[in-house]
Formats: C-alpha cells, sequence, structure tokens
C-alpha cells in the first residue's frame, strides 16, 4: 500500500508539471489550430538558458525571470517569422513547420551547450521531509506548489483578465473576434509567448528534478501529447485533469510492470493509453465533440 | 514549334509519358544509373545504395501522406519492422526473393493495425495515433530480446539466392536500384487505376469521396497497407545494406527525415519523393564532405556536424515550406514547361 501511494504521489507531482506543459500545448491550439511539436525544444531551451544565466551569478529569482522574458520574445519572434506565413495552409505543412522547427532549436542547443548533462542550480534542495507516513522530496513539493500556483494564475487569466478574454473568444470564432476589434494576430503571438514561457518554466523545474538538464529532456515534450489526448485537445480543465492522470499512471505501471519487461515501460504506458483513448474516445473525455455536417 | 500540351484523347491524357521526348531521357537517364555503379567507389557506392532507399521510404510515406492524405509519423516503426523481419528470416537462409517481400507484407499488417484509428480520427489525431505506434514498436523491439537482439541489435547475412551471394556494396547496388525502379513503376501506375484514384479522392475531400460511392475505411486501411508495404522493403534493403541493426538504427528522427523528404520533393508526386530523397541524402553527404574538408582549419567543426545537420534540415524544411510550398516536383515542371514551349509560351 506504501508503495503504491508512494507512487501515486510522484506520479501526481510529475504530472502537475506535465499540465503545465499541456497547458502550453493547448493554449496554441485553441487559438490558432496548430500542433506544437516544437514544444519539447521550449523546454529545452528554456532550462539551458537559465544554466546560462545562472552559471553568471545571477540570484536564482533574476536568472528565472530573465529566462521566462527571453521565452516570451523567442515565442512572439518565431510566430512572427514561421508561422505566420503559414496561416490557411494543410496540416501537414503546419505540423512540418514545427518539425522543423523543433530541429532547428535542437541544433542550436546543441551547438552551444554540446550534448552532455549539465547540472542545474539547485532551486530546491531535494531532501525529504515527511508528508503524513510518506516521505518526499522537499523539491517535489515545492515543484507542485509552484505549479499549482501557475495553473491557477494562468486560469485567472483567461476567466478575468482582457487578454485572456480575448483569447478565449478567439478560440471560439476568429471571425467573430475580428470583428469585435480584436487584433486576431496579437493574440497568435501572445499564445506562442506564453506556451514559451510555461515550457521554459516545465524545463526548469523538470531539470532541477532530474538533477541535470541533457537532449533527452526535449523527450518529455512528446509527453504532451498523450495528456492533451487524455484531457481532449481544446480543454484548459482537461489539460490539468489529463497531466495527473497521465503522471500517476506513468508511475504505477513503471512500479508495478518494469520488473516484468525490463524497465522502459514508464516511457510507453502514456502513448498506449494514447492509442487506447483514441480508439474509445478521440476527442478525449473533456474536448468538444466536433459533428460534421456537409 | 509547340505552344502548349492539347490533349485530344483520354488515352493521351492517361499517358505515363507526355512526349516521345519524355521516354527517351527516361531509358537514357536508367542506362547511365546502371552503368554508374560499375565505375563508382565505394563512398559513392553506398550514397547511391542509401539514397535509393530512402526513395523507396519516401515513395511509400508519400501514397500514404501526399496521395490519402493521411498524416503518419510511424515510418521509422515500420521500417524497423521490415528490417527484423528480415534479419530473422535471412539468419534462417531463406533467399533474398522470398526475404524481401515478406518483410514488407509483415510491415503492411503492422501499418494496417495502427491504420485503424484512421476510421475515427483525422490529422492531427493520425499524426499522434502513428507517433504511439512509433513508441510501442520502438519499446517492443528493445525488449524482445529473443527475435530482435534488444538494445545491442543482431546481425543480418549478406543477400542470397541460389548460393550466390551479394557481398559487395556494388553487388548490393544492381539488387537496391531495380527495386526502387520497380516501386516507382507501380507508384506510377497505381496512382493511373481505380484505387490510386480513390486514395486522391479520400485526400481531397473524404465526405464528398464516401458520397461518390469510394469505401472510405476500406481505401484508407489499404492505403496503410500500400504505403508500410513499400517502408517495410526499404526497412528490410536497409537490414541488407548496413549489416548490423539495432533499435538506433530507427529513431523518431528517422520518421521526421522522411516526412523532411517529401515536403522537399513535393506532396503527391511520384518525381517529388524521388527529388526530396536524393536531395537530403546528397545534401547530407555534401555537409559532411565539407565539415571534413574544413575540418583541418578549424578542427571544432567535427563535433558540431551533428547540430549542423540537424539544423541544416530543420531550416531547408521551413524555407522550403514558406517559400515552396510544392516542392522541387513543382519546381521541375516550372522550368521544363518553360523550355518545352519556349519561345511561345503564355
Amino acid at each position: 500500500m506504501e508503495f503504491f501511494l508512494q507512487l501515486v504521489l510522484n506520479g501526481l507531482v510529475v504530472g502537475s508539471i506535465y499540465s503545465l506543459l499541456a497547458l502550453g500545448f493547448v493554449i496554441i491550439y485553441k487559438s490558432s489550430g496548430i500542433l506544437n511539436f516544437a514544444q519539447g525544444e521550449f523546454l529545452l531551451l528554456g532550462a539551458y538558458v537559465f544554466l546560462a544565466i545562472s552559471s553568471m551569478h545571477a540570484p536564482i529569482l533574476a536568472a528565472l525571470l530573465l529566462t521566462f522574458a527571453f521565452s516570451a520574445i523567442l515565442g512572439i519572434v518565431l510566430e512572427r517569422v514561421v508561422l505566420r506565413p503559414l496561416i490557411g495552409e494543410p496540416i501537414i505543412s503546419v505540423i512540418m513547420v514545427t518539425l522543423g522547427l523543433s530541429s532547428v532549436l535542437r541544433a542550436i542547443v546543441q551547438g552551444i551547450w554540446g550534448t552532455d548533462t549539465r547540472p542545474l542550480p539547485t532551486v530546491f534542495s531535494l531532501e525529504p521531509i515527511q508528508l503524513g507516513p510518506l516521505p518526499i522530496a522537499r523539491g517535489y513539493l515545492y515543484s507542485a506548489v509552484a505549479v499549482a500556483v501557475l495553473l491557477v494564475i494562468l486560469t485567472a487569466f483567461f476567466k478575468y483578465a482582457r487578454p485572456g478574454i480575448a483569447m478565449r473568444a478567439t478560440a471560439d470564432s476568429q471571425q467573430v473576434a475580428l470583428s469585435m476589434g480584436i487584433s486576431v494576430r496579437r493574440i497568435f503571438a501572445l499564445s506562442w509567448s506564453i506556451a514559451a514561457v510555461v515550457s521554459a518554466a516545465g524545463g526548469v523545474l523538470l531539470g532541477t528534478m532530474r538533477g541535470g538538464v541533457d537532449g533527452s529532456l526535449a523527450i518529455l515534450g512528446l509527453k504532451v501529447l498523450p495528456v492533451v489526448i487524455v484531457g481532449g485537445l481544446d480543454s484548459i480543465g482537461g489539460a490539468i485533469v489529463g497531466g495527473l492522470l497521465i503522471g500517476v499512471l506513468e508511475n504505477l505501471s513503471g512500479g508495478y510492470l518494469d520488473p516484468v519487461f525490463g524497465g522502459g515501460v514508464k516511457e510507453v504506458a502514456p502513448f498506449v493509453a494514447l492509442v487506447l483513448i483514441l480508439m474509445i474516445r478521440p476527442y478525449g473525455f473533456f474536448g468538444k465533440v466536433r459533428i460534421e455536417r456537409v | 514549334m509547340r505552344s502548349g500540351e492539347f490533349h485530344t484523347s483520354y488515352r493521351v491524357d492517361m499517358a505515363i509519358f507526355e512526349t516521345a521526348r519524355a521516354r527517351w531521357i527516361l531509358t537514357a537517364f536508367l542506362v547511365v544509373l546502371f552503368v554508374l555503379p560499375i565505375f563508382g567507389s565505394s563512398y559513392w557506392l553506398d550514397v547511391l545504395n542509401r539514397a535509393a532507399i530512402a526513395v523507396i521510404a519516401a515513395m511509400g510515406l508519400n501514397i500514404l501522406t501526399g496521395f490519402t492524405g493521411q498524416i503518419s509519423l510511424g515510418n521509422a516503426a515500420f521500417m524497423a519492422i521490415g528490417a527484423y523481419t528480415t534479419a530473422w528470416l535471412a539468419n534462417r537462409g531463406l533467399p533474398f526473393v522470398i526475404v524481401i517481400p515478406v518483410a514488407g507484407i509483415t510491415a503492411a499488417l503492422a501499418g494496417m493495425v495502427f491504420g485503424v484509428p484512421s476510421l475515427r480520427l483525422k490529422g492531427l489525431y493520425l499524426a499522434m495515433a502513428t507517433l504511439a505506434a512509433h513508441f510501442i514498436v520502438e519499446f517492443a523491439v528493445t525488449h524482445w530480446d529473443s527475435v530482435t537482439g534488444g538494445v545491442a541489435g543482431t546481425s543480418v547475412p549478406f543477400p542470397s539466392l541460389f548460393g550466390f551471394t551479394l557481398a559487395s556494396d556494388r553487388a548490393l547496388a544492381f539488387l537496391i536500384l531495380p527495386a526502387c525502379i520497380l516501386h516507382l513503376w507501380f507508384a506510377k501506375n497505381l496512382f493511373r487505376t481505380r484505387v490510386g484514384k480513390a486514395f486522391v479522392a479520400i485526400r481531397d475531400h473524404d465526405i464528398s469521396a464516401e458520397v461518390m460511392g469510394v469505401e472510405v475505411f476500406r481505401f484508407k486501411l489499404l492505403s496503410f497497407g500500400v504505403s508500410s508495404f513499400y517502408v517495410g522493403v526499404a526497412g528490410s534493403l536497409l537490414a541488407y545494406q548496413a549489416r548490423i541493426i539495432s533499435p538506433e538504427n530507427f529513431p523518431l528522427s528517422l520518421a521526421i527525415d522522411q516526412l523532411g523528404m517529401i515536403i522537399v520533393g513535393g506532396l503527391g508526386s511520384v518525381l517529388g519523393s524521388i527529388l526530396g530523397a536524393v536531395f537530403l541524402t546528397v545534401l547530407t553527404e555534401l555537409l559532411r564532405l565539407a565539415t571534413g574538408a574544413l575540418s583541418g582549419t578549424f578542427p571544432a567543426l567535427i563535433q558540431l556536424f551533428a547540430p549542423l545537420k540537424l539544423g541544416v534540415f530543420g531550416l531547408t524544411i521551413v524555407l522550403f515550406l514558406i517559400f515552396e510550398p510544392d516542392g522541387l516536383a513543382a519546381g521541375w515542371r516550372r522550368v521544363r514547361n518553360y523550355f518545352r514551349l519556349y519561345p511561345f509560351a503564355y
């Protein structure tokens, strides 16, 4: 039982970061209908930029803020230069351009920082504390709290702030939003920069948890796909629930099935879940069911 | 003097070669292609072989993605299935004339299994289903040690037939090139038949296709099958050529490379599959040669080769999508039409 609870707890912590990343993914999809396969590289780049700034003896908080600022600008620039020319092009072009983008970003990261694992400065100490009967690393707890705070801020932003409401309006119908005087282009740029910032935050947190950054961090960006499929591609609430579910699922399956298969179950379980859900409920548990009429 | 294309019968309109000259040019090209391996150095033979394999794989992907409109990120997985089937069968002494088709069929069956979700899914969702297929196959390949050799991989003997073995890159070229041409010829003809036209109808508008009597699900599955057969054959040839295969031969980036090839070449075009695959393979080689030549002056360049290759690949795709979305095939057609009708084009 203790083992089970421990796995669930770890799953929830990792899952909360997945939720954050999935949120970035869903924001872009909702506002502009683009699947961003470069999300993992945003995460990677964020973690490395944080590493570079903090290695110049900047205080952690300043380094974090600078990283976020960098990511925000990166998001805006990429949207303007790469994505905007492709508005209205077929899906395959848009998917491919984000895949091409991910290659370029990964190349930049590898070219500057190489492929060795680099230790991140400790944002949180990893010393365990007792949570009821279960020990949990202090950093995990702080990370979960940080994610929760970010999620609350973002949800409030969508509900009450003017740009947030404009973003929801754009997601609902671009035409109506345009006729109400919302600059849809600016909304696209905003959604890319928000996605880049939350990815950078996720990158720093995941990097701290794993004790360092290297190229494999980018693979975690792809785990966002099962998460958004579970939750429904266009649902913000679904992204949060989906993240937690996938986090728990991968930890449980890893914990119980790894001895059977000899490792690696953790990496594949989310994708098995993805296929199953696509077969049973393609629009996820919270997504909008699209009915096609001719 | 010609001033345009004027087709006066369906026969002419359906013909593979639009002009008699095109037929002669192709024949001459094939002759050169088959003479080339006799003189090529072992390095360039290797490049030629890999390019031809890439052409088969890109053609397969183009059948599914370019002609039927189903986006697939699972190509590396289907190639792996073809390759491991080859390793398993070839190590039991079967000749390549049996091994290669069986490898193709195994991959085709796997492709059809993962194509089942395409009944309900489109575009974005299908990309994810095939991506999941990649990770699941990768997991199976790394963990099914008794067949695949696990992480360490497994070796493949030289292809053989009735006691003859094709034991050099030169000999392999005479297996791989005909296989490549056969597959291209089949694809070119496929799209002159009912089946191929059904594929295109599904791509252009699936609901209209269904209304007009195309059984969408059946043809989607068939497209998955044909496409994966091509990819499986490519995987099989790759196994014969690489001699040792391990999961590292089939990373996700391989599937992305192949998508890049059909984007650069041109979606929904047989010629585009060839041009794209050859272009990207040769580009990588030129980059390798360039970094090799410059490494005397800039020793740091050797370490930068991997990121450089990745960056150039990504940049090529992004630039093509923004500036020439129809790919090299469209550019070629423009140039050709200009000269064909010169000076009376209007």
